[in-house]
Formats: structure tokens, C-alpha cells, sequence
């Protein structure tokens, strides 16, 4: 079974018997998911983990192919979802197609990857980190003061719901956890052969080291910014059908604890692995939207019947950020490759150890 | 939205202002340069220790029967207890964020302490969250304040305060860093961690001294923040983190006098932008310094150019 299935197209020849077997009944049960979980609760917060997911796969490319620590990658999610919402609400009176904009804020996004990343890229990582961070500030900001336009701290409501073939999407979770389904799928295909392409191992090889990599000929510049501006695009994408879902967006939906989530989701699924990054984004949207609320119910029952004070009013959700705070650390100190890492980064870093100075 | 006020009138007040605020800011860029310095990492918990400075004060604030206390000799030695206390127990605070979450990571590439140092921020701001709640908290404003008049300028024992003691603070980093052998050892450690420990300095040590020296700033930082505002918030120190980080940028990261310079800097653009166009553009106004620094001038005011260590 450990033979690469190699007649299958797309790329997929890549994996052995099986994991393709594995990740097509992954697949399966999940195409099923709304036939047998008919709770629409439950699909939404399913559905709410496309967004996570495509965020972690544009933040992976950055963060986990090329090395790049970018801090602020929430911000590519806002300009995405505001540049949908601009368009697709009575803000201004537009009304542009969905499926259109999808592609136009991807394009809008990557704009501004570029826009970033041409002048700071040349910094060293940490530095970068740091402007990004303040670019991430920065745009959620912009959104809430330019509120002539933006709706200020409120955001814009109302947002278009998209429709297919005549069929609104509108609040029903269902349909939007087909689309992130297919959109994902979609990208997941992409995803396998860049990796395995002439940019993709470029990629890594400034990962591994930009100094040697430049010396093999590599433009460096280039392959970062086109690490920036696809990875960017996959937040434009993701914040497309995230403003769309809700119908509703404002600027405190973008700030720095999104970014903090996704690099958590990508840390300890494993950076630079995508199976390892479908691990890490699924088990932090879990957290997030099913297990921590459905924790404080039980919290709560628990306490009723306790009659203790705190637990019966506690809500765990608050507290989510210490959760990924300590998996960031700890898998940071014991597993820094992640869960499923690849190759790879774990060889890399199991070796940091031996050599003195690794700067 | 974007209007520019005429704000020549009040322009003592706010470089006043501003100053105050920038010895705050100062104080805490010195934890960041210092860190960054000795072993080239963003200390990203370095605001929530300001932060916990501040909490930690208040606690030990509500130990002492305040009220009941009139004379304003024995006010101002709780003051200085307190800010010692507090610099002490931040500076311990440091040292065991060193030894848990960066020491083991030293060797490792550069990512892996910085994604655990943002993991031990978030550790503790919800820790800062479950001791006092999601709301801001009143800081007891204990020692008399008095407004001070010159000309049309409008200052308090308040501002005076903060950068008295920011000032102090600074002076004795200084005497501290290129007058005593442990000082020595820093900037040794900081040129050449390898070459330090051939000429049998402790490099652990050194470094755990530098984690409390800049905690214990943050930890002072924090107590005068709280006389300063009269409140403090769990989240404080992500914004004032950022802020002086990008101070500490600014003044050049790792150069001590850079980030004091950059500090007040950052202190007199902030309030200097709330006065002529309006709060909510301070903090846009702050983190463009940032970018426009890192992307033209990557070694700030006060930094050299260093080449890229291979």
C-alpha cells in the first residue's frame, strides 16, 4: 500500500496508497457531514473552520514554506472581506456578483502583499514580524477611521449573500459548508503541486537558507513577494465568503488575535506540511467554535449542580487565548515541528540543537 | 474624520504631555533594547510584565490602609516601597520567562523563541484576566497632586512623577550598564556571546541579569502608569508593548540612550497627533514610524549598521 498511486491526475500521484485512501474517506464523511449532523449549529462552526483553514494554507506558504514570520495576517483577511463588502452591500449601492469578487479580492489581496512585501521583504525575520505586525495594526484602523467609508467602528451590514443558479445562499449554514468544502478542496490541489514546484522548493530553499539559495541563482525577491501575494490571496478568498456568511463585518474581527490564532493553527498542526496544517487549523477551529462554548455548557450544568458560583457562570471562550498561548509554547519547547510534521523541518529542527549559533 | 485642529495654542501643553507619556514609553523600550540586545529576541511578553507591574502595585496598594494615612512623608516612602516591590517581584517574573520559555530555544532557530514569546504573552494577559477581571481597574491615587502654572502651561505632580522617575531610572541603567562589572559582561555578552563565555563570563547569568533589569523597568513603568492614568486594563500592555518596541526601533534596537531618545519620541508624536487631529489617529500615526523606520532606516536614530551575522 505504500506505493505512490501513480495514475491519479492533479498531482495526487504524490501520496501512497494510503493516504489517499485516508484522505479520500476524510473527504467522504465530510461531503456527508450535513446528512448526518443535522444540527445547522453544529455545520455553521464547521463551516466557520474554512476560514481557518484558508487562512492557515495562505499563512503556511508564508510562514511555513519560505520562513517569513508574518505577524499581521489578518489584515490581507480584512481587505479581503472589506473589499467584498464595498461592493456587494448598501454601502455604496453595488451589488457585483459573489463568485466574481472572489477572484477580485484574491487579486485585491495578493495587490497588497505585494504592496507590502516590496519594501520590507529585504529585512531580516524578526524585523519583518515586526512589520507586519504593524501593518496588521495598522489596516483594522484604517477601516475603523476612515468611517466615512468604512462604517467606522460598526462596520457595514447587510452584506450580499451569494447566489448560485438562482438560489440564494442566504443565513441557512448548509450551503456556505459546501463552498468552503469545494473552495478548500480546490486549494488543496493547488496547494500539492505548488509545493512540489519550481517555486515551491525555491521556497524552501530560502527557508532552508536565503544566502545559499541566492547564490544558486535564486531570485529571492521575487519568490518572496509571490510567497506574500498568494498567500495573501488565500486570505482575500477567505474573507470573501467569511463577509458573506455573516453578512456583517467590522474592524474588530481582524485584529491581532486572528493573526495569533492562524500561526498557532499552523505551529501545531506542523509549519510547512499540509496535512499538518488541516490537523492544526481543524483542531483550533474545533476549540474555537465547538468544543470551548460546548465546555462552558457543561461548565455551567456542572456548576448548577455543585452549586458552585463560578463554574455555573464561567465562560470558558474567554479564555481561549491562554489554550493557544500554551500550544504555542509548549509545542514550541517539546515538539517544535508540530504534530504531523513534514520531513523536512524536522530534520532542520532537530538539528538546531548541535550546531552553537544558529542565527 | 481627518481634520487638522489649530493646535499651536496648546502646543507646550502637549510636547508636556507627550514627554510625560514618552519617559513611560522609555522606560519600557529599555526592557526590549536590552533583551534584543543580548540575544536578538523580540521579548514580546516584555508589555504584559509592565502590565502585571501595575496589578502588582494595586495589589500591594490594597494591603496598606491608605486612607488612614495623611502624612505625605510616609506617602511618598509607601510610594517608593512599592515601586521597589514591584520592580522586584516583575524583575523575578523576567527571569523565570527566560528560564521556562527562551533558554531552551537559545540555539533554535530565530522563529521558535519568538512564537513562544508571543505564547507567553497571551499566558499572561489571561492570567491578568482571571486576577482582576475584563474591565479596567481603578489605580488608588494616593500621594497628593498638586497643578503646577507656567505662563499658559498646565502641568501636574502627576506628569512630574513620571518623568522624575523615568529619568532616575534611566541614570542608574546607565551607571549600572558602563560602570559595573556586571555591565561589562552585558555588553560583552551582547557583542559576542561566544568570545564572552572564553573569557569566563556566565553567559546564563548575565543574560537572567539582563531579563530582571529590563522586567524590573517594566515592573516601575507599570507602577507609575497606574499613577499616571489612575486605571489599568489586562490588556494594557499589548498597545504600550508595541508601542515602545516601536520606540526602542526607532532610538536603534539594542542601543540603550536610542531607545530613552525614542521613547519620548514616540511619547510627543502620540500626544502631539491626539492634540491637532484626533486620538483615534495616534496609535496609525505611531505604528506608520514604525514600518517607515524598519523599511528606511533598519538601524534607527541612534543604531550602526551591522552586518547580517551568517
Amino acid at each position: 500500500m505504500d506505493r505512490r498511486v501513480t495514475w491519479l491526475p492533479f498531482g495526487l500521484s504524490r501520496y501512497s496508497g494510503k493516504q489517499v485512501v485516508g484522505g479520500g474517506l476524510i473527504v467522504i464523511v465530510l461531503a456527508l457531514l450535513p446528512y448526518l449532523d443535522s444540527n445547522s449549529s453544529h455545520i455553521s462552526a464547521v463551516a466557520d473552520a474554512g476560514y481557518i483553514l484558508l487562512l492557515a494554507f495562505g499563512l503556511n506558504i508564508i510562514v511555513g514554506y519560505t520562513g517569513l514570520l508574518a505577524l499581521g495576517f489578518a489584515a490581507f483577511f480584512a481587505i479581503g472581506a472589506y473589499t467584498y463588502a464595498f461592493v456587494a452591500s448598501p454601502q455604496f449601492g453595488l451589488h457585483w456578483s459573489f463568485w466574481i469578487m472572489l477572484v477580485v479580492s484574491a487579486a485585491v489581496a495578493a495587490a497588497f502583499g505585494v504592496i507590502l512585501g516590496a519594501p520590507t521583504l529585504r529585512l531580516r525575520g524578526d524585523y519583518l514580524a515586526i512589520v507586519t505586525l504593524g501593518f496588521g495594526e495598522i489596516v483594522p484602523q484604517l477601516f475603523q477611521n476612515l468611517d466615512k467609508w468604512t462604517g467606522g467602528p460598526d462596520g457595514i451590514a447587510a452584506v450580499d449573500q451569494p447566489t448560485l443558479f438562482g438560489y440564494n445562499f442566504g443565513f441557512n449554514p448548509t450551503p456556505y459548508y459546501y463552498l468552503y468544502f469545494v473552495v478548500i478542496c480546490i486549494c488543496l490541489l493547488l496547494l500539492t503541486n505548488l509545493r512540489y514546484s519550481r517555486l515551491g522548493r525555491t521556497w524552501m530553499a530560502i527557508r532552508e537558507d536565503e544566502l545559499a539559495a541566492e547564490h544558486m541563482g535564486i531570485n529571492t525577491t521575487t519568490a518572496k513577494l509571490l510567497a506574500f501575494s498568494m498567500g495573501a490571496a488565500f486570505a482575500g478568498i477567505a474573507g470573501v465568503i467569511y463577509a458573506a456568511k455573516l453578512s456583517t463585518i467590522s474592524p474588530s474581527g481582524f485584529d491581532f488575535n486572528m493573526s495569533i490564532m492562524i500561526l498557532a493553527a499552523i505551529v501545531l498542526g506542523g509549519m510547512g506540511n499540509l496535512s499538518g496544517v488541516l490537523l492544526g487549523g481543524g483542531i483550533i477551529a474545533m476549540l474555537n467554535f465547538l468544543i470551548l462554548p460546548q465546555a462552558s455548557n457543561w461548565a455551567h450544568a456542572l456548576g448548577t449542580k455543585l452549586n458552585v458560583a463560578f463554574l455555573m457562570s464561567v465562560d470558558l471562550t474567554q479564555y481561549r487565548f491562554m489554550l493557544y498561548g500554551i500550544i504555542l509554547v509548549l509545542v514550541m519547547l517539546f515538539r517544535p515541528e508540530g504534530l504531523l510534521p513534514s520531513a523536512t523541518v524536522r530534520a532542520e529542527l532537530h538539528d538546531a540543537g548541535k550546531t552553537p549559533e544558529a542565527a | 474624520m481627518f481634520e487638522l485642529h489649530n493646535c499651536a495654542p496648546q502646543f507646550v501643553q502637549q510636547l508636556i504631555n507627550g514627554v510625560a507619556l514618552g519617559g513611560l514609553y522609555a522606560l519600557i523600550a529599555l526592557g526590549y533594547t536590552m533583551v534584543y540586545g543580548i540575544i536578538e529576541l523580540i521579548n514580546f511578553a516584555h508589555g504584559d510584565v509592565y502590565t502585571l507591574g501595575s496589578f502588582i502595585s494595586l495589589s500591594i496598594l490594597g494591603l496598606i490602609p491608605l486612607a488612614s494615612i495623611s502624612n505625605p512623608t510616609v506617602l511618598a516612602l509607601i510610594a517608593v516601597a512599592v515601586i521597589i516591590l514591584a520592580a522586584l517581584l516583575c524583575g523575578i517574573v523576567g527571569v523565570l520567562i527566560e528560564r521556562l520559555a527562551y533558554r531552551r530555544l537559545r540555539n533554535a532557530p530565530r522563529l521558535a523563541p519568538l512564537i513562544t514569546a508571543i505564547g507567553v504573552s497571551l499566558i499572561l494577559e489571561n492570567i491578568m484576566q482571571i486576577w482582576k477581571g475584563n474591565s479596567e481597574v481603578s489605580f488608588p491615587q494616593f500621594l497628593p497632586d498638586n497643578w503646577h502654572q507656567i505662563g499658559s502651561v498646565r502641568f501636574d505632580d502627576r506628569s512630574l512623577l513620571v518623568v522624575v522617575v523615568s529619568v532616575v531610572c534611566m541614570i542608574l541603567l546607565n551607571l549600572f550598564v558602563f560602570r559595573t562589572k556586571l555591565g561589562k559582561a552585558m555588553r560583552a555578552t551582547a557583542q559576542d556571546r561566544d568570545a564572552a563565555q572564553l573569557m569566563g563570563i556566565n553567559v546564563n547569568s548575565t543574560i537572567a541579569w539582563t531579563f530582571f533589569i529590563g522586567s524590573a523597568l517594566a515592573g516601575v513603568a507599570g507602577f507609575i502608569s497606574g499613577m499616571y492614568y489612575g486605571t489599568t486594563f489586562f490588556l494594557n500592555g499589548y498597545q504600550a508593548g508595541l508601542k515602545a518596541f516601536t520606540a526602542a526601533v526607532l532610538g536603534g534596537i539594542g542601543n540603550i540612550t536610542g531607545a530613552m531618545l525614542g521613547g519620548f519620541v514616540i511619547g510627543i508624536v502620540e500626544t502631539m497627533t491626539s492634540g491637532c487631529i484626533s486620538d483615534q489617529w495616534s496609535e496609525v500615526a505611531v505604528f506608520a514610524i514604525l514600518i517607515l523606520t524598519l523599511v528606511f532606516r533598519p538601524s534607527g536614530l541612534l543604531g550602526q549598521q551591522l552586518p547580517e551575522k551568517v
